[in-house]
């Protein structure tokens, strides 16, 4: 165990050399740009091996990636906002080839107005491409969740491409203590890639990428669904075996306080670290408040999700992403209808906040419990569909 | 070592290579992009190995239709932009596999798209992947047009010619612009091979430049003019014909640029009338109307100063 001080980009550089893939093909975005930065040192140093490719835009380095997992190398990107929303016809291809390609994503609002700061929108618009999605609060997570990425997609029962997002500056800038693995240790968790099939097998020439007609496109996307479906208990499974090597527990969520809570705030990302700072001044003051942490995106667990929250009397679903749907954000929809499956009783308020980095505080959080309150006890008073928080006046 | 050997097979020896493009593929009787994909593969050597890419188009759906291959080395298509770079990351994969010892063999990376995806959309693609200095061949089968989605027209579609989006009408005779100098560009990029050809006499032009293309280390881009019956409107067997024409007429000329010498491949004894060329095909029948003898003459004079300009670069 090494103990360490580091930004989020730092430390998933830091996993990005540990695991040494084959190939990283990346092109610069803030806030990700250190990436690419980082893996160009280690390897000018002789810390890496990788190749990296640098490909003159965004939707050439997810092609590239394509075509080197293709053939058989493991693979690996970073990108950001635009630089994601470029990529986005190739997130399809990379996900429907079933190729187990990492992206290593750096949450930034898409345009416009242009904007560098955090948000959700580059990921949630990605978030029907077929990749798996998980998201983290800290350096720390962000860290040991990019260790654990290939070993989910590339299982032979997903075999499918995997982005491990954090929030732009607030994570991937922010320094904070981390407790880093050995080499080795990430070595031998991570282990080598063995693809069954690739473009560059001596034995089996294949052709990747067919144009298929209708009695056939079906099925193959029938097969994809079934890869997300099942990354579900690989998710658990693999964070079961990473537990053993790190001593950090990880699943489809964080429950904070969640268990006796009457009241819930869900969120994604850093924002949960501000939300756990109010919860502990206000269970001081003895109001039963918690915290359900989303961390795996997709597969979208809701019923797990709702089985937690089931004690709840009123839940904050937080959305850092405009869906402009006039029915609030993608995490509000997505986790009322699971809510809903559950039979659930619990008052929703659909919260959006934080947009084009806005900052969301402890006090707002505190005053979101108190709001949560009195709509458990004097039901809906909401105006419209969903809530702005942090709007100027 | 497939270096150490002759530089070119012989005429016989070519025709006796295996075929590594499949018969039982779904494209048109007397498609150029077929003929231009048979004979590039043929100029790889028996026994060597490759990954052919692919940009989406006419030959793409017409020769990997699930669960149906074409093609027997192995293959990739993508889609329509990035022929370039996806095939920039398979020969980068090559690398690091060959690397750590994880592949012993030696394979030869060709990609082959349209003019559509080459000239105009998946340009930046491949202007990236030659800048890199990847080893691989970027092959333009050039039919002039957006042929797959039905005759629209490119920066490749000569002027004046008739297309679903230059049509000709009571105000408009065609393409307004010239075509764009693809391989003059790919030239300015500096990489150490590029050649122009078409389908002439028993193939050897395009043979050579395709095995020159293929074993020169590093970058090499091929333009290859490759007629399509649908979009030029012409009888099948008429192909020939309107390739010597191109030829002929200098519209087409063939030329070499080699570390960055410029060679002509072949000089017209008597260089003919560009009318020789425009009147095979049905896509220029608007120009042979009376009173439109200018337009012929305005064709006439670009490709003339086309010409002349080619033959100062190879001087």
């Amino acid at each position: 165990m090494i103990k360490e001080r580091m930004s989020g980009n730092e430390a998933v550089a830091y996993a990005m050399k540990q695991i040494n893939p084959d190939v990283m093909p990346a092109f610069p975005i803030t806030p990700s740009t250190e990436l690419p930065q980082f893996v160009s040192s280690y390897i000018a140093n002789g810390e890496m091996d990788t190749e990296f490719i640098p490909v003159e835009s965004e939707h050439s380095a997810m092609s590239a990636a394509i075509g080197a997992e293709a053939a058989g190398a493991r693979t690996m990107t970073a990108t950001s906002s635009a630089g994601l929303a470029l990529m986005w016809e190739m997130l399809y291809v990379a996900a429907s080839n079933r190729l187990p390609i990492a992206l290593a994503l750096v949450n930034r609002a898409l345009s416009g107005p242009l904007n560098i700061n955090c948000e959700h929108s580059d990921s949630m618009g990605a978030r029907d491409s077929g990749w798996i999605q998980i998201y983290a609060e800290d350096n720390q997570e962000a860290y040991d969740n990019f260790i654990q990425a290939y070993r989910i997609a590339e299982h032979k029962d997903v075999m499918l491409p995997i982005m491990i997002c954090q929030d732009g500056f607030i994570i991937s800038h922010g320094v904070q203590n981390i407790e880093l693995l050995e080499d080795e240790t990430v070595k031998k968790f991570v282990g080598e890639y063995e693809p069954a099939h690739y473009l560059l097998k001596k034995e089996e020439p294949m052709a990747v990428g067919p144009y298929a007609v209708s009695c056939y496109g079906m099925e193959a996307k029938r097969a994809q669904a079934q890869g997300m479906m099942n990354a579900k208990q690989v998710i658990l499974d693999v964070a079961l075996e990473y537990e053993k090597i790190s001593g950090r527990k990880y699943g489809f969520y964080e429950g904070y306080c969640l268990e006796d809570a009457e009241y819930a705030i869900v969120a994604i990302g850093s924002v949960c670290g501000t939300t756990k700072d109010a919860i502990d001044a206000l269970r001081a003051k003895g109001m039963k408040v918690g915290l359900l942490k989303v961390r795996v995106f997709r597969p979208f667990p809701g019923r797990e999700f709702a089985e937690a929250l089931k004690n709840c009397k009123a839940i904050a679903i937080m959305d850092r992403a405009e869906s402009f749907s006039a029915n609030g954000g993608p995490l509000a929809a997505e986790l009322s209808a699971a809510l809903f499956q559950a039979k659930s009783k619990a008052e929703v308020l659909k919260i959006m906040y934080g947009l084009n980095g806005r900052d969301f505080t402890v006090e707002d959080a505190e005053k979101l419990f108190d709001d949560l309150r009195d709509l458990a006890e004097n039901g809906s008073q909401e105006t419209e569909e969903y809530r702005y928080i942090g709007l100027r006046e | 070592m497939s270096q150490e050997r002759a530089p070119f097979g012989s005429f016989k020896e070519i025709q006796e290579r295996q075929e590594r493009l499949a018969p039982g593929h779904r494209l048109c009787a007397g498609c150029g992009g077929t003929i231009a994909v048979r004979n590039v593969l043929k100029a790889l050597h028996p026994g060597d190995k490759a990954v052919i890419g692919n940009a989406t188009g006419c030959l793409e759906v017409s020769s990997f239709t699930y669960p149906y291959t074409a093609y027997e080395d192995s293959y990739i298509h993508n889609a329509f932009e990035n022929a370039g770079a996806t095939l920039s990351g398979v020969e980068t994969a090559y690398h690091a596999l060959k690397k750590k010892g994880k592949i012993a063999d030696n394979y030869k990376f060709i990609t082959f798209g349209g003019d559509g995806g080459t000239y105009d959309i998946g340009f930046q693609s491949l202007s990236g992947a030659m800048e890199r200095g990847h080893d691989m061949v970027y092959v333009c089968y050039d039919n002039g047009a957006y042929m797959n989605t039905g005759i629209q027209r490119s920066s490749a579609t000569p002027m004046y010619a008739d297309t679903t989006t230059t049509p000709v009408g009571k105000n408009s005779n065609g393409k307004p612009q010239g075509r764009k100098d693809l391989a003059a560009i790919m030239a300015a990029h500096n990489i150490p091979y590029v050649g122009q050809t078409t389908f002439i006499g028993n193939m050897m032009d395009l043979y050579q430049k395709s095995e020159k293309a293929i074993y020169t280390e590093g970058p090499a881009f091929l333009n290859i003019m490759a007629p399509c019956p649908r979009g030029w409107r012409y009888e099948s067997p008429e192909i020939i014909n309107i390739c010597k024409m191109a030829v002929e007429t200098c519209y087409w000329p063939l030329f070499e640029v080699v570390e960055g010498k410029w060679s002509l491949s072949y000089r017209p004894k008597q260089k003919l009338p560009l009318e020789e060329f425009l009147k095979l095909q049905g896509r220029f029948k608007h120009l042979f109307k009376l009173g439109n003898e200018y337009l012929i003459e305005a064709f006439q004079a670009e490709v003339d100063r086309r010409w002349e300009e080619l033959q100062n670069k190879c001087e």
